[in-house]
């Protein structure tokens, strides 16, 4: 045990029960009580710890209690730290710390709705992964069976904060949107042209998700986990596999980490390039989106001619993944990103060259880096925002180890930034690439074991081209999964947007929400 | 505004005439899995491979009966895998759309022996391919909507793979306005909604008003494995499956996601059963 854990059981030896590092660089502190509350200020104030992500687990029928699991980050340090706390069947609730870190005010919300486990002391307690006019259910407990059919809802509708004051208005908008895009629903205040601020209504494509992977034996729950969101179908499934091979204990062959660094990397350039078209075109540049548009077709046809999928979709596998590559598909590669760079660097050039685009997104949708932190912030929005995280970095995984890259991060918080982030970061992925190919090992890309132990358990991040992806397992038997825990991270990143738009106009809101760019299936599930 | 002109000079013309020729299809395309029945020995892997149960296997004494339903498929390969003697492969088909739900089914009688091998193909039933060509669907909508056709999108639940190939439809190279077809902001100003699913049951209220907005005569299509049938998600407490569960459907597109060629193949198709209604 290293000191920091040592000072820790001594200076909390009342709620620590035991410290173990189940997978390596994942420490497990298990608790007495379900209160967390001491040790997380600690974390916090001492050693500056990111709480990451709080989730439940059913382990009533098992062990006669629920956990409550807390995920630290610690800056610097690449172990994860879980806090593992019991909460009684019989109790049901659990001390919240949502008032004091904002991050966590819908997750623990949820744990509410899926387990029925009251979060005490919660600022803003009602439901939030349940509609209101849903039945009293609790589907992630274990004793509610997945096919359940449920009545009709006839409960009460969500309230909005009311809109008042004289010249001030309320706009609905969605679930169905004007444009292409998923359902959610944004009722903004208005005044004139300036939005006051914004309520958000998610979970309209709430699917069952977490729930339906405890029945699919984990070969089969890989493609559920590319359907979580779409248009990061290989960072989940990656993010699913890496978890279940470490509780598993499968080992991926080397090559399978370098290729699985490259999809990676791939998923992240043809989003990219999406956005930062899309960006251009919600203040009007069109024709930098229709070059946009013409280099995100060459991305996906290097996507196809790489894995079948112009989505990378049937790629991911446990143990490795799914189809070798010749070596003629490796020199074409190389030579599409060729292309494909010296592409983007035009379509840059092009933007650039625009003052009037400048002008559109420059302190626009800003978001404060101390708003970012405190909201937990992740991924490209949190960069932006002077947030520097980045999983590939700070909890290394596939071959980033090996590769050495620069995380771009800026102060100012606004659109332009959120759009540059992703400039950079589309540089950054065409030299990762280049250098992967560089020293591509040979041998099998698949693991010839698969077999999984049973009831292990063991986390796993990606840095998806949003940013940070989290899977958590527990293995069960018959290569089955007991409870997976997904947080996509566009959960964290909503409030951001609520954040960032408020005193824009309301037009700049669809560039403002673009330049955010989250999934609605990520955080419905 | 002169390097803007420049670029685009520069690039030239990059949009394919699809339907009018072949779709540009990546050498490694993974198409809809095709199935050698006379050939088949043992189904049974492949049903149990299978993630979203797209094929069945039923048992009646010395008898089999396997269907396959391209409506579930996700094209992921995992039959292929599963049958090591060559009868199931992956296709380049795509277009796939069927104006009825049935047509995405194959359906297959055997004789089985003691061990559950397929001794003899006794019965099959496949799709009907003699459909229209593209081209001839694309005169459709000059005749019938004059030369227009106005589509709202509507995401009742689905993981954001179908939008962004519905969202590439617009992007110069598959530029489905060429072909008078464009998409609106409201349901309102509609000719059809193309639905993707599975319908969840917080989107199914929105589906069904958004359905009762569009004027007639509507045309409705089901985008996707999930949008014919739930997909990998199935039916749950949370979705309804498919949107054919919700609303009426004219046509449904397999594919997860289906390529742009694909959607523009059964928007197609759905232009052409409008003739029937009017």
């Amino acid at each position: 045990m290293t000191p920091f854990f040592k000072e820790l059981c001594e200076r909390f030896p009342e709620q620590i029960r035991s410290v173990e590092e189940p997978v390596p660089g994942q420490v497990t502190i298990l608790l007495s009580g379900s209160d967390v509350t001491g040790l997380a200020r600690h974390f916090i104030t001492e050693y500056q710890a990111r709480l990451v992500t709080v989730f439940a687990e059913d382990r009533v029928n098992a062990e006669g209690v629920f956990y409550n699991y807390y995920v630290f980050d610690q800056l610097g340090d690449p172990s994860w730290v879980i806090l593992k706390a019991p909460i009684p069947s019989d109790r049901s609730s659990f001390q919240s710390l949502a008032a004091e870190l904002p991050a966590v005010n819908w997750q623990e919300r949820e744990i509410q709705d899926w387990f029925g486990i009251e979060a005490e002391g919660h600022p803003n307690p009602r439901r939030v992964a349940l509609h209101d006019n849903w039945p009293d259910v609790h589907p992630l407990r274990k004793d509610f069976p997945l096919d359940t059919e449920l009545p009709a809802f006839e409960g009460d509708q969500h309230v909005y904060r009311p809109t008042l004051g004289e010249g001030v208005f309320q706009i609905p908008v969605g679930p169905v949107h004007a444009g292409i895009i998923e359902p959610g629903h944004f009722n903004f205040a208005v005044a004139g042209e300036p939005i006051l601020y914004l309520q958000l209504r998610m979970f309209y494509t709430h699917k069952g998700t977490e729930k339906l992977f405890e029945r699919l034996p984990a070969q089969k729950g890989l493609f559920l986990a590319e359907s979580v969101s779409g248009d990061s179908a290989f960072s989940h499934a990656t993010a699913f596999c890496q978890a279940v091979e470490k509780a598993g204990g499968i080992e991926v062959p080397s090559r399978a980490e370098f290729m699985r660094t490259v999809l990676l990397e791939l998923e992240r350039i043809d989003n990219h390039i999406g956005d930062v078209g899309a960006i251009a075109m919600d203040v009007g540049f069109v024709i930098a989106n229709a070059h946009a548009g013409r280099l995100r077709e060459m991305a996906m046809a290097i996507n196809e001619e790489l894995t079948g999928s112009r989505l990378l979709h049937g790629m991911a596998c446990l143990g490795g993944v799914r189809r070798d590559w010749s070596d003629g598909q490796v020199a074409a590669l190389r030579d599409a990103i060729t292309t494909l760079e010296g592409e983007f660097r035009d379509l840059v050039a092009l933007l650039k060259s625009s003052d009037s685009t400048r002008d559109r997104l420059e302190r626009t949708g800003f978001l404060h880096p101390e708003k970012a932190a405190a909201l937990g912030i992740v991924g490209v929005g949190g960069r932006a925002s002077g947030i520097d995280l980045d999983v590939r970095r700070d909890h290394p995984y596939a071959a980033y180890r090996h590769l050495s890259w620069r995380v771009p991060v800026y102060q100012e918080g606004d659109v332009l930034r959120r759009m540059q982030v992703r400039i950079d970061e589309v540089f950054e992925s065409v030299a990762m690439i280049r250098a992967a190919l560089d020293s591509l090992p040979g041998g099998p890309c698949r693991a010839a074991d698969l077999s999984i132990e049973p009831g292990r358990c063991a986390l796993s991040a990606v840095e998806g081209w949003r940013g940070e992806i989290l899977y958590w397992v527990r293995t069960g038997q018959g290569n089955r999964i007991e409870r997976c825990k997904i947080k996509d991270p566009s959960l964290n990143n909503w409030p951001a947007v609520v954040e960032a738009v408020q005193g824009n106009i309301i037009a700049d809101f669809p560039v403002i929400n673009k330049s955010f760019n989250l999934s609605y299936s990520g955080t419905d599930r | 505004m002169f390097k803007i002109l420049q670029k685009t000079l520069r690039a030239g013309t990059v949009t394919q005439p699809y339907p009018d020729t072949a779709a540009k299809l990546a050498s490694g395309f993974r198409g809809l899995p095709e199935f050698d029945l006379a050939n088949w020995r043992d189904a049974r892997p492949a049903a149990d491979a299978c993630p979203t149960g797209a094929i069945a296997v039923t048992d009646a004494g010395s008898l089999r009966t396997v269907t396959v339903d391209y409506g579930r498929c996700i094209l992921c390969g995992e039959c292929v895998t599963a049958t090591p003697e060559g009868a199931v492969r992956m296709g380049k088909r795509f277009e796939a759309a069927a104006a009825d739900r049935e047509a995405l089914l194959i359906s297959a009688g055997y004789t089985i022996d003691e061990e559950g091998r397929q001794i003899h193909l006794v019965r099959a039933a496949a799709p009907d391919n003699g459909q229209e060509t593209g081209r001839e669907l694309a005169s459709e909508i000059h005749r019938v909507l004059g030369r227009s056709l106005a589509i709202r999108e509507v995401d009742a639940g689905s993981c954001n793979g179908c939008e962004l190939e519905i969202v590439a439809l617009n992007n110069p190279v598959h530029d489905i306005e060429r072909l008078g077809i464009h998409f609106v902001a409201s349901p309102r100003h509609a000719d059809m909604l193309l639905v993707t699913g599975p319908v969840t049951r917080n989107m199914e209220l929105a589906l069904r008003k958004t359905y009762d907005a569009t004027p007639d005569p509507k045309l409705v299509v089901a985008v996707g494995a999930c949008g014919i049938s739930g997909g990998i998600f199935g039916t749950n407490y949370a979705t309804r499956g498919g949107v054919d569960q919700v609303i009426p459907v004219d046509v449904y597109i397999p594919g997860c996601p289906p390529r742009p060629e694909a959607l523009l193949f059964g928007i197609l198709m759905a232009v052409g059963r409008l003739r029937h209604r009017r």
